[in-house]
């Protein structure tokens, strides 16, 4: 058994596991983050995709040890404290990029991290960068439609933080030069 | 909990409008019910050994070491259970002398698949259980492995089964100058001035539904409550009431959230009698969730046809006859309705088109093969695959245009209803409507003029342009055509509505949806129908406890059969409170009129009430009508009576490069007709969805068997499910010819776009290579087989008729059967 020290969507965990054990049966089986899914066994199909410290990895493909130290996020730790949805759920749930929403978790923390990249994507480059994720239902057109329309709504939202900041910014200056 | 609130100006009704879905809330979260993700107190897991030979008996058996591994509770073979074990159900007996093997959830002396289960280990946790598989000590015979549908008809063949007389289990005929609805087929073949005959295959794939299917049961008492990831709850319930002899009243059955099906989980699986049995035995809930390599082994395949197609025309271009004779690959069992998936395509080969006589000719083979049986369209896609590639066919050698081809010969909108040669009476349809509209959208004009030019400056990349003008039956079923077609079970729906004290409403449905959005559909429609919020109704289904009567989710049913249930559950709610309101309002019922949720007089404005208030005053029942029971509640029960038939026209421009063989799909445009719509945004997701698998059986996806049965696309780095980089982004549209068979005017939507696109995808490519003398692509029509077919000439894209050998492997037939070919595998 190997200690493991890992925050998961923002609670910390502490425990003693077998060195086989892969990151998502940890987080399945052991912290009960069942939102988390196996989709298969060959790290192709990407349900299981998380985000391990900002990075997006399929937990299939990363053993439970290997987080030790690291922060993980989970579709349960996306939306905010306040239950609010995080821009990428707000546009799956606007363009019907679900259906069976077992693909979804995955989806949505791969669409996470290619935002983070690129903030605003062309059609080709959502399709690319979501490759590694599969979904069997939607045939993948309102999630590509979703992840622009997320990434936009993430821009415009920073672009107006980043404008309050600068004004707050000036602001001081202002009040500093005075 | 989070919570979305979605409020769309609805003042023309909720039917139609783009709601954004209910069930969208708890699956964007992660606040899943997965079965997988149950967990009861005391529960053990299971492991399930997997037969990796494709024929053998087993000569011994032996579990005990696997009791010795720590943390195991149990292990069992087939021999444990072979005298309460049953066989899976088969509920589709297509003859009366259809053979059917019987089929035994753990094998007891013979395996006839790679996958097929032959033990299973309970342990403590899952990691202990596959742990333990190791120690099972087993010893298998091989037997000769039966791969080749058309080699294991033959005399001598070996047999898959030994204690049947051949590995034919059924032929199953239909023949217009018998039934009446047409000419003899032999008549017409023989005075034919234009006959083609095709061979095409229906190679072998797999569902693949995301979430691995997974089930716990729990023993209670002297039944069991199971847990299962399936589209038939209700099914399920019954077939295992029969199977296991546990009277029906003591199993429940809940479907929770299911993550897709696509016809996969209508199946009463080995693995979900199997956890019943261990369960039980050890009177401990149990749960079975399989890895992805062993669904794709051992969960039913779909398609898998040989199919010898010719077409009869006159000169001038019209069609007479069809003759269709079809090999289906039932693999090594039948399962819950393997016969009855290549027979409903009998009634969809003749399409949309006028036939003087057809014959179909269906025979159903044993193989060594996973079991096949309901995929996404489950015999219509074959069937509209088949007419759309022929008349392409026909219209090539005739030199005539294929859309000129088309129109000459389909039912014109003002010829409906018509009655097929086939013996279906196709309710509503406009063809004309639904191409002139897909053609403009594509630009086929402008398409055509670009294709000369590319082919007269032969241009390595060629434009190939695809059309399928499909039709499909839906709303599964009426039970009087079931019965006539030997079906176990009939078609009908149920659902009941229950108007609580405080007016919000409950709606219990029979169907069982698993991605489909049917929460939020059906919302809509009671809203319209009671007058109520769209947010007041609260959708019940996937618990046989809960949701007692239904027959659950397939063949695109579920609003045609079973909304239809809803609308006449709340039109029996409506008049009840009609009666309730006129007591109230000291009226006569004929006075009441009933608009957005409320009961007025007529001619006396402002003296009203609405629903919320009669309900109240039901559940109070102080003061209600003599003989009136205390409830606003109603329970309905619909069975149709014909089938819906939506249809639609879709076209496709190909980019084909002849000197690496791969095909882009530059444009595709579908222009489908499914009657009225009840949510758009959720009929273009089914749309997308469906296009996505017919495409990926046109271009991607395979099930492969090696010389030895074994499965070689076995986990999703072979079995090539398309990725969002493999698909274009779809132009859809709608024409609407309402269904005139039901309230709602609705046909169906969750199959059309798998059954139209395959036959517009291969058309395109096969219209890009004509020049070069091809007629035919096998699919999927992968890079290599488009070379090949380009630098071997026309008919060398094939492979064995089994579908079976693997890349390289060697070849006994060209698609043409015209025997060994060298390098024509593919």
């Amino acid at each position: 058994m190997t200690r493991v020290n890992v925050k998961v969507d923002g609670t910390a965990y502490s425990d003693d596991v077998e060195p086989r054990l892969l990151l998502v049966q940890y987080l399945r089986d052991r912290l009960g983050k069942v939102g988390t899914v196996i989709g298969c066994d060959t790290s192709n199909c990407g349900s299981c995709t998380v985000l391990l410290d900002g990075l997006s990895v399929k937990s299939c493909s990363v053993l439970a040890v290997q987080a030790d130290g690291a922060s993980v996020t989970t579709v349960e730790g996306l939306s905010g404290p306040d239950g609010a949805l995080h821009p990428v759920q707000q546009a799956f749930h606007d363009h019907h990029a679900l259906q069976c929403g077992f693909c979804t978790p995955g989806m949505m923390l791969a669409a996470c991290d290619l935002l983070r990249e690129n903030p605003n994507p062309s059609e080709d480059e959502v399709r690319e960068g979501i490759e590694g994720n599969l979904c069997r239902c939607t045939g993948y057109q309102n999630i590509v439609k979703a992840v622009q329309a997320a990434g936009a709504a993430m821009s415009t939202r920073a672009n107006s933080a980043a404008a309050v900041s600068d004004s707050i910014a000036s602001v001081s200056a202002v009040e500093a030069s005075a | 909990m989070t919570t979305i609130d979605d409020r769309p100006d609805v003042a023309g009704g909720e039917i139609g409008q783009p709601r954004k879905r209910k069930e969208d809330a708890h699956l964007l979260t992660g606040r899943t019910t997965w079965t997988d993700n149950m967990v009861l107190p005391g529960m053990v897991h299971l492991a399930i050994l997997r037969s990796p030979m494709a024929h053998a008996r087993i000569t011994s058996i032996d579990v005990s070491a696997a009791l010795e591994r720590p943390g195991v509770l149990a292990a069992y073979s087939g021999r444990d259970f072979a005298e309460i074990q049953g066989s899976i159900p088969c509920a589709w007996p297509v003859t009366p002398d259809m053979v059917n093997p019987g089929h035994p959830s753990l094998a007891v002396d013979q395996v006839n698949h790679v996958g097929e289960a032959v033990a299973v280990v309970a342990a403590r946790d899952k990691a202990s259980a596959q742990d333990a598989l190791e120690a099972i000590d087993i010893d298998y015979e091989q037997l000769p492995v039966v791969l080749d549908m058309e080699a294991a008809l033959a005399p001598g063949a070996d047999l898959v089964h030994a204690h049947t007389e051949s590995n034919r289990s059924f032929t199953w005929i239909f023949d217009s100058g018998t039934a009446g609805t047409g000419a003899p087929i032999d008549e017409v073949l023989g005075q034919a001035e234009v006959t083609v005959s095709r061979r095409f295959r229906q190679q072998r794939l797999i569902p693949a539904f995301m979430e691995p299917r997974s089930t716990v049961v729990q023993p209670q008492g002297d039944g069991f409550v199971m847990w299962s990831a399936t589209q038939v709850p209700h099914i399920l319930r019954t077939m295992l009431s029969l199977t296991l002899n546990v009277p029906e009243h003591k199993v429940r059955v809940i479907a929770p959230d299911v993550g897709g099906g696509f016809g996969g989980k209508l199946q009463v699986t080995p693995e979900e009698v199997i956890t019943a049995l261990v369960a039980r035995k050890l009177g401990k809930p149990a749960k079975y969730t399989e890895s992805r390599s062993e669904s794709l082994m051992s969960a039913h395949h779909g398609r898998d046809q040989i199919q010898d197609i010719t077409i009869t025309a006159r000169r001038d271009g019209t069609v007479t006859g069809l003759d269709v004779h079809l090999y289906a690959d039932m693999g090594a069992y039948l399962r819950l309705v393997s016969p009855g998936i290549p027979v409903l395509g009998a009634f969809m080969f003749n399409s949309i088109y006028k036939f003087d006589a057809y014959r179909f000719v269906c025979e159903g083979v044993f193989t060594n093969k996973t079991p096949t049986d309901a995929y996404r369209g489950a015999g219509r896609p074959e069937a509209t695959f088949a007419i759309e590639r022929i008349m392409d066919e026909l219209a090539t050698e005739l030199g005539m245009d294929r859309m000129e081809l088309r129109r000459r010969n389909w039912i014109r909108h003002e010829e409906f209803p018509f009655t097929t040669v086939a013996g279906m009476t196709y309710d509503s349809g406009n063809y004309e409507a639904a191409t002139d509209r897909a053609l403009e959208l594509i630009g086929w004009d402008e398409l055509v003029a670009e294709q000369a030019e590319r082919r007269a400056r032969k241009d390595p990349v060629q434009l190939g342009l695809g059309i399928s003008t499909f039709t499909e039956m839906c709303g599964l079923a009426p039970s009087r055509v079931l019965g006539a077609l030997s079906y176990a079970a009939g078609g009908w729906e149920n659902a009941s509505i229950r108007v609580l004290a405080t007016g919000k409403v409950e709606v219990v449905t029979g169907v069982s949806p698993h991605g489909q959005g049917h929460e939020t559909a059906w919302s809509q429609i009671v809203a319209d129908q009671l007058g109520v919020p769209f947010e007041d109704v609260e959708v019940i289904h996937g618990d046989t406890q809960s949701s007692p009567k239904g027959l659950d989710t397939y063949g695109s049913r579920s609003l045609v059969v079973g909304a239809v249930a809803v609308v006449h559950a709340a039109d029996k709610v409506v008049a009840k409170a009609r009666r309730i309101a006129a007591h109230m309002l000291e009226a006569s019922e004929d006075d009441l009129e009933f608009a957005g949720g409320s009961f007025s007089v007529r001619g006396a404005p402002g003296n009203s009430k609405s629903i919320q208030e009669i309900a109240f005053a039901a559940f109070a029942a102080h003061d209600l009508p003599d003989g009136m029971e205390p409830s606003l509640d109603a329970d309905a029960t619909f069975d149709p009576e014909n089938f819906s038939f939506p249809h639609g026209t879709h076209l496709c421009a190909m980019e084909v490069d002849t000197e690496t063989g791969f095909s882009t799909i530059r444009k595709y445009v579908c222009v489908d007709d499914i009657g009225a719509v009840i949510n758009p945004l959720i009929v273009d997701g089914q749309v997308h969805g469906g296009l996505a698998q017919g495409i990926a059986q046109a271009l991607y996806e395979e099930a492969v068997y090696d010389e030895e049965g074994n499965l070689t696309t076995g986990t999703f780095v072979d079995y090539l499910l398309p990725s969002a980089a493999d698909l274009p982004s779809f132009t859809t549209d709608r024409t609407v010819s309402r269904a005139t068979t039901n309230p709602l005017g609705v046909k169906g939507v969750g199959e059309a776009g798998t059954i139209a696109s395959t036959p517009s995808i291969v058309n395109g490519i096969v219209d890009a290579l004509r020049p070069w003398g091809i007629n035919d692509v096998q699919m999927p029509c992968t890079p290599e087989r488009v070379w090949r077919a380009i630098h071997s000439g026309a008919e060398k894209s094939g492979r064995d008729p089994g579908g079976t050998v693997s890349w390289g492997g060697t070849s006994t037939t060209t698609s043409d059967g015209s025997g060994a070919t060298d390098g024509g595998q593919l």
